[in-house]
């Protein structure tokens, strides 16, 4: 389809929301190929496991005596191992991790971490959202506050950055904007479209009169009327052509593709799947999820690679900790630290092991040591990748690692 | 002035004041206190606050922590099914004693301590460590018992409690190998505020508070073993100080006065930091009586609810309902009972206010934070789904935490519900057709309805309905408008 059978076909089926002056400005906007808010014009796709996924399980350390000392029952035999180095290799469930891996176009990252950890999930699971110290608490998250700058002194639309899911998480809101909620583009359109929604953004005039209060939940409704609709006539542009496994995470990614397919001009989307909480019976539970992340990862990026974008968009997975090393009596592990970080696509020289295999003989109170702190991968793919200023969005300068 | 303007701008001060003071009144409630004197509906407000009834889920004799289930099974009394079992009941019973908390917030009985409560809560900020509900229970009675007492008593008070000493892990503070998060939090989040202490002010004040520690049956002791009784200079002074002597001396500190009273002056009347220059002459003001009342909280509220500035248009609407307030205030204006708690637990964790599980120790950061796209949508859906039973197209984000799952269930279905209709439509028995719109906006909303919204409304009601399901369907329709979000 070319660009003006699809404005018309964008027109005509977006009638009704045409009437609303914000959404048509914006939309406009968009119509007429507004170009990305990144100025590299890349893509970001954050993926957050839940719960504090054990990395030493799922980057093992096969040839480390210590690990399988630690680990009587749980660890993985080296021989099922993928291996990536002489060192360490992937969790078997992960093949089509390891086939991205031999592509070239999986980066592994060590030993990440922050001073002074925090091991309760929704405090660490905090510092990594709003990229705070471990002792200070921030109201605004990392990406919001990427929003925040990147529309500075422009109109705000929450599309920019884009969460799939029902609710918003921390990490998506900034001081002066929030990013968009998604999870079913249809789904979220028809909820700003009841009579009283519609109508109540479509006849609203701000006044300068008005308080503070009623202007901004007001701009925060034409923003979200305006953004579901576009983000929804959008996405009908493109039908994903991989073929997804059907599952949350599946499907998260799947919309994540279609819609960055489709041309929305979303430069970071953030997904999450939560389970990795495993202090009993770990090894079924985290070779189902493993096995999970590793199918739904694949597929999208043979989606990607279909129309040549795996270069533009890159995939982030994070965890909010690691675990122990030493397992527990269950079978499973209890919360840790430092964990592995994956960086999938976007161009990176050549996919490989970032930096040294964890270091058993020297851990902190029984866990892992950090050596990369998870803010230094914020700010290079924040300053390098997507082009942005970094220390005005993380606060400081953190040094950046040379992989992009 | 005819009666009828009299009377439309009493209710219009009533309303906010009932929304600031608790969580909202109904249409009769408002009736009843219009014509009144100002000064006898807020000396009520505090008269009906005087008891205390105590939140009660469980008896010191049955709970069991999870240290102590753990032992339980080590022991050979439980195997690892029936240990899992245990601790989720831990987890529910914590979530019982949130409905119930939610239950007396609702019933309008004693709102101006419950609402106060509900600030504390968030100022002194606590989340279940290790699903202890008795911890809990403990922790919530201190806030609601000492809400309008003095700050002094409160502030002790909770410092003692064994959730807190967990929560900021007092309990690893010992001599020789002090841990300073109790120290440090005391200061910065529940007295100072940031930058009216030193590094070493903590770390003195940290040794200070050894021995600070609780029981396994949740009670506070002082362990002198674990004690550091040596010399410690904190604030200028020196002496062998104990945890005692450092809330003396923060009490002692006019900082505190003025730091919780900005903080009570931003929940209750501003909403938003306290920066312009009238707001910030009244803080000092009321700071100043605060701190020579000896911290009477009842005194400094009594103010601000009699002052003619806690009044004036600009604080009319600026505060955004937290999800709690949302809820509680919705179910107290119609008499709403859940006929299954759970959707409860679902709003608040989808708007993002769950009863003891706040964010972290800063609590609730409050005010536009509670707003985004999605959350406004699901306000604007919840008096569907609570007054109509509509189809719940949302589910909220696992927190990842295998303990909590049992919270994280359910709730996505339609809720049941059962409304009082009958005394709320009685109120508006004698209100002429014409103005039904505009008279219920009054008890619902802080601002009269704008002209583009009138029509809006209308089309939520037809003409074939019977008074009553107008009525029904404009408060439904009224309670969706972003306006209801403010108060």
């Amino acid at each position: 389809m070319n660009r003006r059978n699809f404005l018309k076909q964008s027109a005509f089926t977006t009638a009704g929301t045409m009437l609303i002056p914000h959404f048509l400005k914006a939309y406009e906007m968009q119509a007429l190929g507004q170009p990305s808010i990144a100025s590299t014009g890349k893509v970001l796709v954050v993926v957050q496991l839940s719960g504090g996924n054990d990395g030493l399980n799922t980057v093992v350390p096969y040839r480390n005596d210590i690990y399988y000392q630690e680990r009587p029952t749980i660890a993985i035999r080296p021989e099922k191992v993928l291996t990536l180095n002489d060192e360490i290799g992937l969790h078997p469930a992960m093949t089509p991790l390891k086939a991205l891996y031999d592509e070239g176009l999986l980066t592994v990252i060590n030993n990440v971490g922050y001073p002074n950890p925090d091991r309760s999930h929704f405090r660490s699971m905090d510092i990594w959202q709003t990229a705070s110290d471990s002792d200070k608490y921030l109201r605004t998250g990392w990406v919001g506050r990427y929003l925040d700058a990147a529309c500075s002194g422009k109109e705000q639309q929450p599309f920019r950055t884009v969460e799939v899911d029902d609710t918003l998480s921390l990490a998506m809101k900034g001081s002066n904007s929030n990013g968009l909620a998604v999870l079913d583009p249809k789904k979220l359109y028809n909820q700003t479209r009841g009579n009283l929604v519609t109508g109540l953004s479509h006849s609203h005039n701000q006044t300068s009169e008005e308080p503070e209060s009623v202007a901004y939940l007001y701009k925060t409704l034409a923003e979200t009327v305006s953004s579901a609709a576009y983000v929804y006539d959008k996405s009908k542009v493109y039908s994903n052509t991989a073929t997804y496994p059907n599952h949350e995470l599946g499907n998260r990614l799947k919309t994540v593709a279609q819609l960055i397919q489709s041309g929305v001009t979303t430069s970071i989307y953030y997904v999450s799947i939560s389970g990795f909480d495993t202090h009993i019976n770990q090894p079924g539970q985290q070779e189902r999820l493993l096995g999970q992340y590793a199918e739904a990862v694949g597929a999208f990026m043979t989606d990607l690679k279909a129309t040549g974008r795996q270069n533009d968009v890159m995939l982030m997975t994070f965890s909010e900790f690691g675990r122990r090393v030493k397992q527990n009596a269950s079978n499973g592990t209890d919360h840790g630290t430092a964990n592995n970080v994956f960086l999938i696509g976007g161009g990176l020289p050549s996919g490989r092991v970032l930096n040294e295999a964890p270091n058993l003989t020297k851990l902190t109170d029984g866990d892992l040591t950090y050596s990369v702190d998870f803010r230094q991968i914020y700010a290079t793919l924040l300053h390098d990748y997507l082009g942005a200023d970094d220390v005005a969005i993380l606060g400081r300068k953190f040094d950046g690692l040379k992989i992009v | 002035m005819d009666t009828f303007t009299t009377r439309s701008r009493d209710i219009v001060r009533l309303r906010y004041l009932f929304a600031r003071a608790g969580f909202g009144a109904t249409p009769a409630e408002l009736d009843e206190a219009s014509g009144k004197s100002l000064r006898k509906i807020v000396r009520r407000l505090f008269t009906d606050s005087e008891s205390v009834v105590e939140l009660h889920v469980v008896s010191p004799d049955e709970n069991e922590s999870k240290q102590e289930l753990k032992g339980m099974m080590r022991d050979g009394q439980l195997d690892k099914d029936m240990l899992k079992e245990r601790i989720r009941l831990n987890t529910e019973k914590v979530r019982d004693l949130n409905l119930q908390w939610l239950d007396q917030m609702a019933s309008g009985k004693g709102a101006l301590r419950e609402k106060m409560a509900l600030f504390w809560h968030g100022h002194f900020a606590c989340r279940t460590m290790g699903r202890n509900p008795l911890l809990m229970q403990q922790y919530a009675n201190t806030l609601r018992q000492h809400a309008l007492g003095r700050f002094g008593n409160l502030l002790m008070a909770v410092s003692k409690e064994p959730a807190m000493l967990q929560f900021l892990n007092n309990q690893q503070n010992r001599k020789n190998a002090p841990n300073e998060n109790f120290a440090r939090e005391v200061m910065e989040l529940f007295t100072l505020g940031r930058g009216n202490y030193s590094e070493h002010d903590i770390k003195e004040a940290a040794r200070a508070f050894t021995g600070w520690q609780f029981t396994p049956e949740g009670q506070f002791i002082f362990r002198e073993r674990i004690h550091d009784d040596g010399e410690k200079t904190i604030f200028g002074k020196t002496g062998p100080f104990k945890g005692e002597d450092v809330i003396a001396m923060l009490l002692e500190n006019k900082q505190t006065a003025r730091f919780i009273t900005a903080k009570i002056y931003n929940y209750f009347v501003a909403d938003g930091p306290v920066s312009k220059p009238d707001d910030k002459k009244r803080v000092d003001e009321l700071a100043e009586q605060f701190y020579k009342s000896g911290y009477d909280i009842t005194d400094l509220m009594e103010t601000i609810f009699m002052a003619d500035w806690f009044y004036d248009a600009k604080n009319q609407g600026a505060h955004i309902k937290s999800p709690v307030e949302l809820l509680a205030g919705l179910r107290h204006t119609l008499g709403v009972r859940f006929d299954q708690p759970q959707p409860q637990i679902f709003v608040q964790r989808t708007l993002g206010q769950l009863l003891f599980y706040p964010p972290n120790v800063a609590g609730w950061p409050g005010g536009k934070n509670w707003i985004d796209s999605s959350s406004l949508l699901f306000r604007m859906q919840l008096p569907n789904y609570v007054l109509k039973a509509a189809d719940v197209m949302v589910q909220p984000k696992e927190d990842g935490d295998v303990n909590t799952q049992a919270l994280a269930r359910k709730g996505g279905a339609k809720f049941r519900t059962t409304v009082d209709w009958a005394d709320f439509e009685a109120a508006f028995s004698k209100t002429p057709d014409e103005e039904l719109t505009k008279t219920i906006a009054a008890t619902l909303l802080p601002f009269p309805l704008r002209p583009d919204q009138l029509p809006l409304l209308e089309k939520q009601t037809n003409p074939a309905q019977t008074r009553s399901e107008r009525i029904r369907a404009l408060t439904a329709a009224l309670m969706s408008l972003p306006e209801y979000q403010l108060t």
